[in-house]
């Protein structure tokens, strides 16, 4: 009765949680969630990971959690990638088609993207991501589809994410060594952006924060295509550490402090206030000012934003983000975050809300679940365009291209 | 010896003569240029230099060691320290250097009169160069010249001995020249094939330097397009007391814009651009025959910005007739310091001190700590137990003396202690941010 192909699953290897959203591709519809997963992360630093066995304990753990609530049994995945080693940048590339009143023909196209594709990266880095911006046909830009056009000169710009290749594959191996299918690794930016984006946002244009426990992930869409993506890996746990190493308590301490008191504006009505931490393990009773915790986040928060900033501005890009900014991550969740970050961008800010899918319970509908949930809603889009493809298959090539000639197409 | 430092002094003279000789006729002032060699090396590599003599330049070598002086090709020397030595040599001892330097203290103040701008040369790590040339350049500085050093470090192999006196030297030097050019031998390997003779391999040290000397004589005596003049070399090198990088690189034909960035780049000194990272000024002196191109100027000032943004970037190009299709630039890089007059004064004052060994020279660059110990009152009961090496006459004085401060701070990153750094622009976002704004959270 189930179709396992029509099941798509996402799992997230994050550094605070490992989290596993299930869902389902009914029709040509957006995928309906039927499962989660999740479990706490132990041995994932800034978005890698660092310790093998643990990691793979966990993943079990959240894999199984999802199975028993969707009632399927998983056999693949689609794995969110992170890290310091990500970024992105545009590419260029051109093929000269043999004869000027030739037709360009999806061969052509191919032929330019893998052009493209050759980037001067290094031998240890790896393409995770080629978006296509638009092709230039003879010097004509802004061509969205240049197949049956008349060309000589066909030229496209990319952007391309690209990662350590080695790094890449850590957490490839982990999931195959459960053993778990992997059928395609996603930068967890594009994965939250996919997530929370309408498409009238990609359109406009918009930056999507994603800013997690050890990394925080950033895409730039414009126009419906991608402009840039990033890593910066600071995320939730600079935070905790920050106020471990200011306040000197444990970092568990710190972290119980940036939940129940954190925030990023210091208003009056923190100034001289203080907490009282209750004593545990036979330490010292301490006293902590809300005020200063209070500055030190905001510090924390807002140069790394300001870091995206300068980034983005370096490109050009701030004046594409004119619909705003989209945070998500578990720390959009900190208190007066988009206020920070309306100052830092200027442009309206907003908490993401994750709209991809269908029977998002309410409890999912939480910033934290973005780059998860982005994971299947990616799967599901690749899914359609292998099974497009593999119609294409059917009919080999020549025999396409004899009937098109048949046809006067030419 | 505070009161030796006359901080104020050269900047004086210079407002002085500026308009002075603007007010001569609008011509510009013939500059004088003097290179002297300290010591063994330095008296090689500027016996090197005057093989192809330079306009306005004059060499003179000096050196404790009156055999290797007679084998100088140069028509002025001096033998230091005839009476201490007894043209002996220094012995490779920085303290008998020094001493036959203040013995002939008036000979070489005579060397230095009426000079602009005394590059001294030399060696350091040996007797002579080490400690004769702190001497040089102070008198330098006191007749009013900008004084720029270009010091050659010992190889790795010397041993650790020369290496610390080295260091101790460029320090002195540091603190009383206007800066110093430093180049260690030991990145000779990165430039040499590994077949390369020892002879030429000298060459190329010398070589090096002579294009230094070179360098910033085009950039003061050639009348330039966009003119860079003795004023901006002042700027970017007066008072700085640090090390400063200088580098020339040219290429011609059709990519030449390229592959001058290239190689400028790949210049020793520039360690790949970092220097430029860390700079504070930079001064950019272009070549070019007649047909430079505006693209040429703009593409080697945009990579050369992209390098050091944060820096204060002065440009100058001029136009040499028998250079046609050929690009020469000429970058003089001074680190950032945050330091002002008062604490190069200090600074000075410390460098004439022996420096204790526990301190790690390449370590000079901490953040300052936030908790700063009171220095200990130094009264002359004490002295000894703080400076058991202070030479006699310091001792007078011992009432000025100040403490040098140990520059420790260790900023714990916590949990990401041992994860990979976060660096971003020279920052390592695992040190609290408020650490690093210098937030003060009382």
């Amino acid at each position: 009765m189930f179709d396992p192909s029509n099941v798509i699953v996402g799992l997230e290897v994050g550094t605070s949680k490992i989290c596993v959203v299930v869902g389902e591709v009914s029709g040509g519809g957006a995928p309906n969630l039927i499962g989660v997963g999740q479990c706490k992360s132990r041995g994932v630093r800034k978005g890698e990971i660092t310790d093998v066995d643990q990691v793979s304990s966990d993943i079990r753990d959240a894999l199984a959690e999802a199975e028993e609530m969707a009632n399927v049994e998983i056999r693949s995945v689609w794995l969110g990638v992170s890290g310091g080693h990500i970024g992105g940048f545009n590419n260029h590339g051109s093929h000269q088609v043999p004869s000027i009143d030739r037709e360009i023909t999806e061969e052509d196209v191919e032929h330019v993207m893998k052009n493209a594709k050759v980037a001067n990266m290094g031998a240890d880095r790896y393409p995770i991501h080629v978006n296509r911006h638009h092709f230039t046909v003879n010097g004509q830009h802004g061509v969205v589809n240049p197949v049956g056009m008349l060309g000589q000169s066909l030229e496209v710009d990319v952007h391309i994410t690209f990662g350590n290749f080695n790094r890449l594959q850590n957490p490839v191996r982990v999931v195959k060594g459960l053993p778990m299918e992997v059928e395609g690794i996603v930068f967890n930016g594009l994965a939250s952006a996919l997530a929370v984006l309408l498409p009238v946002q990609k359109q406009q244009g918009t930056l999507v924060i994603d800013m997690g426990g050890g990394t925080t992930d950033y895409a730039v869409f414009h126009e419906g295509l991608v402009r840039h993506t990033g890593v910066l890996a600071v995320g939730g746990d600079h935070l905790t550490n920050d106020l471990a190493y200011f306040f000197k308590v444990p970092i568990s301490a710190a972290e119980k402090l940036k939940r129940e008191h954190g925030g990023v504006l210091v208003g009056d009505d923190v100034k001289g206030r203080t907490l009282t931490l209750p004593s545990e393990h036979g330490l010292p009773e301490k006293s902590v000012n809300l005020e200063h915790l209070r500055r030190i986040m905001k510090e924390r928060v807002e140069e790394t934003f300001q870091l995206i900033e300068e980034e983005l501005g370096d490109r050009d890009l701030m004046n594409c983000v004119r619909a705003g900014v989209v945070i998500c991550g578990g720390s959009a969740n900190i208190p007066d975050v988009l206020r920070m970050a309306e100052n830092v961008f200027q442009v309206p800010a907003y908490k993401g809300r994750t709209t991809a899918m269908s029977g998002t319970k309410a409890a999912l509908d939480q910033p934290e679940f973005a780059t998860a949930i982005g994971l299947v809603r990616f799967g599901a889009q690749q899914g359609r365009a292998r099974k497009r493809r593999a119609i294409d298959d059917l009919i080999p090539r020549r025999v396409k291209e004899t009937i098109e000639q048949l046809f006067g197409r030419a | 010896m505070q009161t030796e430092l006359p901080q104020s002094e050269p900047a004086g003279l210079q407002a002085l003569t500026t308009p002075a000789s603007a007010a001569a006729g609008a011509v510009k002032k013939a500059l004088t240029l003097k290179v002297i060699g300290v010591g063994g090396a330095g008296g090689n590599a500027v016996s090197h230099m005057a093989r192809t003599p330079i306009d306005g330049v004059d060499c003179v070598v000096i050196n404790t060691d009156a055999a290797a002086l007679e084998r100088c090709a140069v028509a002025h020397k001096l033998n230091l320290g005839a009476k201490l030595t007894r043209g002996l040599g220094a012995g490779g001892d920085p303290e008998r250097g020094r001493a036959a330097a203040e013995e002939d203290r008036e000979h070489l103040k005579a060397l230095c009169q009426g000079v602009d701008v005394l590059f001294v040369v030399a060696g350091l790590g040996g007797g002579t160069g080490t400690g004769a040339s702190p001497v040089l350049a102070q008198l330098g500085r006191e007749a009013g010249a900008l004084v720029l050093g270009m010091v050659v470090l010992p190889f790795d192999w010397e041993g650790s001995r020369r290496q610390r006196q080295a260091q101790l030297g460029l320090h002195q030097l540091k603190a009383v020249a206007d800066a110093v050019i430093c180049l260690p031998n030991q990145k000779l390997f990165t430039l040499v094939a590994d077949k390369t003779s020892v002879v030429e391999g000298f060459a190329v040290v010398h070589d090096l330097l002579a294009q230094g000397v070179r360098g910033v004589w085009r950039l003061l005596t050639r009348p330039g397009l966009i003119n860079v003049d003795f004023a901006d070399v002042c700027t970017v090198t007066r008072d700085r007391h640090s090390e400063c990088a200088l580098a020339t690189a040219e290429a011609q034909g059709e990519h030449r814009v390229k592959e001058v960035l290239e190689k400028l780049l790949k210049h020793p000194l520039m360690e790949g651009g970092q220097t430029l990272g860390e700079a504070g000024t930079v001064l950019v002196s272009l070549a070019g025959g007649p047909d430079i191109a505006f693209s040429d100027v703009n593409g080697v000032m945009e990579q050369i910005n992209r390098h050091c943004e944060n820096a204060h970037i002065i440009t100058g190009a001029a136009i040499e007739e028998g250079h046609t299709g050929r690009l020469a630039v000429t970058v003089l890089a001074t680190r950032r310091s945050g330091k002002d007059k008062a604490a190069a004064a200090t600074t000075a004052v410390e460098a004439l001190l022996p420096e204790p060994p526990f301190v790690d020279p390449s370590v000079e660059h901490r953040p300052p700590s936030r908790y700063v110990a009171p220095p200990p009152v130094i009264t002359p009961d004490n002295v000894d137990q703080f400076m058991p090496n202070a030479p006699a006459r310091m001792k007078k004085r011992v009432q000025k003396m100040q403490q040098g401060q140990l520059n420790l701070e260790i900023i714990s990153k916590g949990r990401f202690e041992k994860s990979e750094p976060t660096i971003r622009r020279g920052q390592d976002l695992d040190v609290p941010t408020y650490l690093r704004r210098n937030l003060v959270l009382n």
